[in-house]
């Protein structure tokens, strides 16, 4: 690897910080919240094929791949979940997501 | 040297259009956004050797969760306006703590080394005769095998799970009822006539148990 290891922590580590904000800043938003989590993801994914490509060694690609499976496989069900929401309710704004409060 | 240019390079772009896609007033502006992110995030997967990774991120984030989340913004009639308000409210909380956040990352950086004898708990050390994609096949379908199968268990689980909530049964079109065509009896259904010359038979009146 040419570049050296910690610019790609670096790196992930504002992604993943700007994930977070994102959380924050859109509180009402589900899909930008939902976006958030990509980038987070995706920030956790650059650590590991950073270190696996530093380190020399196969596993950390193996994880990404796994992980990239199940932010899929979530990122479909949570957008399923938000279109039956609004389907029903006219509305996605979070905080008003009280159904199951009883 | 290049290899640093390209890598400080695509990185901002990674990390402007992050930003773009938390602050973006418009979602599909996000999700655009959400777009060239990936594909910056791609050529860092491939500066670090992960070729067959960074193809997989192209094709499956951009090809496919991006553009579901294209699709699920522009289907939904919802007032994103009025989901951004309360934002000037929480920025500033979400600044500290993301500032925490960083400071702590930051302060884990700064005394992080490497142990020299790393190199000898490498589960797998990356071949350097075979390309990535090789090299990554011939873990995944071996040592991996039993992982590899559960995540197309729970790709599988998690398709069937979104086409069951968002599948709507609108009573359109005829369905046959199997209980109720075994349960029909000739003599329900059927009449014998004897139908005289040049008269012929009398029609019923249709009964509404048509099947």
């Amino acid at each position: 690897m040419q570049v050296a290891l910690s610019n790609y922590l670096v790196v992930a580590g504002l992604l993943m910080v700007i994930g977070v904000f994102g959380i924050f800043m859109n509180r009402k938003n589900i899909i930008v919240i939902m976006m958030s989590i990509e980038l987070i993801l995706l920030a956790a994914n650059i650590n590991f094929i950073a270190f696996s490509g530093a380190l020399h060694d196969m596993v950390g690609q193996v994880f990404t791949m796994f992980v990239l499976t199940v932010a899929a496989a979530e990122s479909a069900i949570g957008l399923a979940i938000v279109v039956i929401y609004s389907r029903n309710r006219g509305s996605i704004e979070v905080e008003d997501v009280t159904l199951m409060k009883g | 040297m290049i290899a640093n240019i390209l890598f400080y390079i695509v990185s901002a772009i990674l990390l402007t259009s992050a930003v773009m896609v938390v602050s973006s007033r418009n979602p599909v502006h996000s999700v655009l956004f959400l777009i060239l992110a990936f594909i910056n995030a791609a050529v860092l997967f491939l500066m670090a050797g992960a070729e067959f990774l960074a193809m997989v991120l192209v094709i499956v984030y951009v090809g496919a969760v991006a553009v579901l989340f294209m699709f699920v913004v522009m289907m939904l009639d919802v007032d994103f306006v009025a989901l951004r308000e309360g934002v000037q409210r929480y920025a500033p909380i979400g600044a500290a703590v993301g500032l925490v956040l960083f400071a702590e990352l930051a302060f884990v950086a700064v005394s992080w080394t490497i142990s020299p004898g790393a190199n000898l708990l490498r589960l797998s050390p990356t071949p350097t005769d075979v390309t990535n994609t090789v090299a990554l096949g011939s873990l995944l379908y071996t040592k991996y095998i039993f992982l590899f199968q559960m995540a197309g268990a729970i790709l599988l689980v998690s398709m069937i799970g979104a086409i069951v909530l968002t599948l709507r049964d609108r009573n359109r079109g005829k369905r046959q009822n199997v209980d109720l065509q075994h349960a029909r009896m000739p003599a329900d259904t059927m009449r014998m006539v004897n139908a005289k010359l040049g008269e012929g038979a009398k029609m019923p009146a249709p009964t509404e148990e048509v099947l």
